[in-house]
């Protein structure tokens, strides 16, 4: 930590930011407005998969870098996941050096355009920052900051590829090619190794694809990024599921010799209450996997999907707020989220919900639904709430939901989507019989190094959080990369000790036979 | 991108795939299956692995035509490639030595039936097949499922062919001629439904390879859930075959309902571009 501390404080003293900061007092700095994300219009976007964010412009991200006081104890830092180096890269749009400002992004984010659109600043960096903490104004805009870097770097075409220490041929492997395994993959090539990324699908990007909508993140930035890291050698293989199409231990005899699994949680759960299985009923996931990744709303592509006029959302996590955002994009008239608890209890960002309330989304906080039913050709028509209040806090320190006696009632709907969370993906843990999983079928793993109950054999991601965040899941990759380079190092010394050991061609055989 | 190698018309709507997929062909047990994407803009369909050649690292499917995926798919030539092919997936069936099978296959079903007749007979059970069609012209892979069965009884509809009745009609003659120990059947939903109730009245312990509508088929989506014994199961991960006496069929047979009216437009739309291309 202290180490860090001192790297900062370096970094710090270097002439050009200390020039930087002499260039305005730190009371005009903080007497600057934080400037608002331009936004679409509510009513053009919520028919169109159109982004919602349009980004800072050049003049907009100046002004708000110079609100950055660049504090000696820049608090930002510690509220970020991955620690990236924040008054410096905000210093460097200060700056105007914008190409620099994105290099110091992925010296520890793999993908700063993706993160500056999807993480929840306003619990992190944005949180813990100076204005926040000590002054109770808004905090400086990092994630605005975050995208308006990296955009500037890809709108330029000047995305840089980072530089790559000479091949060591050693194979490594991603079981999955969410973020966790995209930043896997990233620092791994970096170092050397010979990379290969196995996904199931048959689109590379994980939940950044199938799951979080255009008008969030386009694909188009998701595939910048893979491109990129394909330029840098890593290889992708599309429709092969470990754990069947080929065992881990398969793969080994192939001439892998360390695993990294980012397999995420992608199991969707139901909550199992009368009529769940009628038509027009669908989990979140398969909702937006038609959408997002087998276009079903573009009749060009064969894949069809149910679009209804009266849509319940079941859930308030972020999940569910992109599934009733979708709805109200296929023409839904009533795009409804049902949540058991109250707005300042949901999950989903602020962003989204305020994103959510702009376009027409109804509210229906403080309902359970208890029953569907359908019409006469099996297609939900109508579904049974009951209202609720709220009670003494739980474990995780939300208030409780307590159903309300007599208060049921119906309403008409004619699709449902159910967004009440996710289970961990099994296929690996039941493909491998060592390997140490919890009660809820997340992979154990050593919490410094990541490597699972199996030598060899990394976690990261949702698979072993059982469901998070995209920042989380990219840090993992990082954290885990870092943990088997130092695993296959140490095997390799090992190995050279043993070799000085022997004193003859016939300890070698005997060695080897062995 | 896996490329086609050998290809057969079984009748006009049924076709044999033989598809290079060496992965595939070395992992897969009889009772699993693939999913395929014809184009880029196709959509996901399942079929089951009805063989493979491990040397050549082929696989074999049979394809019924049924709408637009299954037609572009058909539309495919020697030579040409699939987009996609995932697999292998699903559980294999669990093949074990019980003395006398009853297997059942209608329509397009046999394809799917063809390697778990074959793997039972291998593990040395007597086997006997009831295949069931609307019409002669319909009867597919009667030759290959001979070679793996003791005795073969076609059923069709209008009695053009074999002897006039429901796959059940035929089924029913031989439970009460001698002792079944294990049934297995493939077919249409509302044909596994009445095998399922024929063969509960038997009290005859019954597999029944479940095809649903999926998307993902890794257990991802959901799509392909019904409910067995209350319990709502995925087809893709937990399946395809479950105990039939336990599958509620009434619900799978609403569900692979959902998309019907989309289907056909979408085949009419399919038909209009065809014709005018
Ligand atoms: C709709 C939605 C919206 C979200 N919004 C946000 C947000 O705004 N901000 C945020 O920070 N987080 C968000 N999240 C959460 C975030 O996306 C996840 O935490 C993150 O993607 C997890 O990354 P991962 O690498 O662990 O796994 P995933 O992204 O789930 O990727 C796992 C991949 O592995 C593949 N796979 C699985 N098993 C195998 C196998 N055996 N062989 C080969 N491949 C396999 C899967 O097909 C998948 O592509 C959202 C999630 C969803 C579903
Ligand atoms: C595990 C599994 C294994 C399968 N194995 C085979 C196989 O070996 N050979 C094969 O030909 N088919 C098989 N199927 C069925 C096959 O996937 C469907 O026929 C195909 O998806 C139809 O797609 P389509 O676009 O051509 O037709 P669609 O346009 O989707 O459907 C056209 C018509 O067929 C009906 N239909 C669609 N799907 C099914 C279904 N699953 N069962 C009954 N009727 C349906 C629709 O209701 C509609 O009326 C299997 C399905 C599963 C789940
Ligand atoms: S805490 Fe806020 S003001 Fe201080 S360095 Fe970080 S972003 Fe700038
Ligand atoms: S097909 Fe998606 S879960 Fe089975």
């Amino acid at each position: 930590m202290d180490r860090i501390l001192e790297y900062l404080k370096k970094e710090r003293e270097k002439d050009w930011r200390v020039e930087l900061r002499g260039k305005m007092k730190t009371k005009e700095r903080t007497g600057l407005e934080r400037l608002d994300m331009p936004e679409s219009d509510p009513n053009v976007r919520n028919k169109s998969y159109i982004e919602v964010n349009k980004g800072l412009s050049v003049e907009q991200a100046m002004h708000e870098a110079h609100r950055c006081i660049d504090c000696p104890k820049p608090t930002c830092i510690e509220g970020c996941p991955v620690g990236i180096n924040i008054p410096k890269f905000i210093k460097k749009i200060e700056a105007g050096e914008f190409l620099e400002s994105a290099k110091v992004l992925k010296e520890t984010n793999a993908l700063p355009a993706v993160c500056g659109r999807v993480c929840p600043q306003e619990v992190q960096c944005e949180q813990a920052c100076f204005y926040t903490q000590k002054l109770g104004k808004p905090p400086v805009a990092i994630g605005n900051l975050e995208r308006f870097a990296a955009d500037y770097e890809r709108d330029n075409g000047q995305v840089s590829i980072p530089e790559i220490s000479s091949k060591n041929g050693i194979k490594v492997a991603s079981i999955g090619s969410g973020p966790s395994g995209l930043a896997f993959a990233g620092d791994m090539i970096k170092m050397g190794y010979d990379v290969t990324v196995f996904e199931a699908l048959h689109e590379i990007g994980g939940v950044l694809k199938y799951g979080i909508p255009e008008f969030r993140l386009p694909n188009d930035i998701v595939d910048v990024e893979i491109e990129i890291l394909r330029k840098m050698g890593v290889k992708f293989v599309t429709n092969f599921i470990v754990g069947k199409t080929a065992t881990i231990d398969d793969l080994k005899k192939e001439g892998y010799t360390a695993f990294f699994v980012g397999s995420g949680a992608g199991l969707p759960n139901f909550m199992n209450i009368p009529g769940e299985n009628f038509i027009g009923i669908f989990s979140s996931n398969e909702y937006l996997t038609r959408i997002n990744l087998m276009r079903a709303s573009d009749p060009e592509y064969d894949t069809p999907v149910l679009s209804g006029k009266k849509v319940a959302v079941i859930g308030g996590g972020n999940t569910a707020m992109d599934s009733v955002r979708t709805a109200k994009r296929l023409g839904a008239e009533r795009a409804m989220l049902i949540y058991r608890r109250s707005i300042e209890e949901m999950p989903a960002r602020n962003e989204e919900i305020k994103h959510a309330q702009e376009e027409g989304i109804e509210f229906l906080n403080l309902n359970s639904p208890l029953e569907y039913f359908a019409d006469k050709n099996g297609r939900v028509n109508k579904m049974k709430l009951q209202k609720m209040k709220l009670g003494e806090p739980d474990n995780s320190g939300r208030r409780r939901p307590i159903p309300i006696k007599g208060s049921e009632y119906f309403i008409d709907v004619d699709t449902v989507i159910v967004s009440v969370g996710v289970s961990p993906n099994p296929l690996i843990p039941k493909s491998m019989k060592d390997l140490d999983v919890s009660n809820w079928g997340t992979i154990n793993v050593n919490k410094d190094s990541l490597q699972s109950s199996v030598s060899g054999v990394f976690a990261g991601g949702d698979i072993v959080r059982g469901g998070a965040t995209v920042i989380l899941a990219m840090g993992d990759g990082r954290k885990a990369a870092a943990g088997m380079n130092k695993y296959i190092k140490e095997k390799v010394r090992n190995i050279i000790s043993l070799v000085k050991e022997f004193k003859t061609i016939g300890d070698i055989l005997d060695f080897a036979t062995k | 991108m896996n490329k086609i190698v050998d290809k057969e018309y079984f009748s006009d709507n049924v076709v044999k795939l033989v598809i290079e997929a060496p992965a595939i062909a070395k992992s897969r047990k009889a009772g699993h299956f693939v999913i395929l994407r014809v184009g880029s803009k196709g959509e996901r369909i399942p079929l089951t692995i009805v063989g493979s050649d491990t040397e050549k690292g082929t696989i074999t499917l049979i394809v019924q035509k049924m709408g637009v995926s299954s037609i572009k798919l058909v539309n495919l030539e020697v030579g040409d490639y699939i987009t996609d092919v995932l697999g292998p997936l699903g559980n294999a069936t669990h093949v074990e030595k019980v003395g006398t099978i009853l297997a059942s296959g209608g329509g397009v079903g046999v394809a799917p039936l063809l390697p778990i007749v074959d793997a039972f007979k291998k593990a040395g059970n007597k086997v006997i097949t009831v295949l069931a069609a609307r019409t002669k012209e319909l009867v597919i892979l009667e030759e290959q499922i001979r070679e793996f069965s003791d005795e073969v009884i076609v059923m069709t509809d209008d009695g053009s062919y074999g002897k006039k009745g429901l796959v059940t009609n035929g089924m029913e003659e031989i439970i009460k001629r001698e002792k079944i120990d294990l049934a297995v059947t493939v077919g249409p939903a509302i044909m596994m439904k009445f095998v399922s109730l024929l063969t509960k009245k038997y009290k005859i312990h019954t597999l029944a390879s479940l095809n649903t509508i999926m998307v993902d088929g890794t257990g991802m989506c959901g799509a392909c859930r019904v409910t067995v014994g209350g319990k709502t199961k995925f087809v893709c991960v937990d399946g395809p075959e479950f105990d039939a006496h336990q599958v509620d069929f009434d619900e799978m047979l609403n569900r692979l309902g959902a998309y019907k009216k989309l289907e056909e437009q979408a085949y009419n739309h399919y038909i209009d571009k065809y014709r005018k291309a």
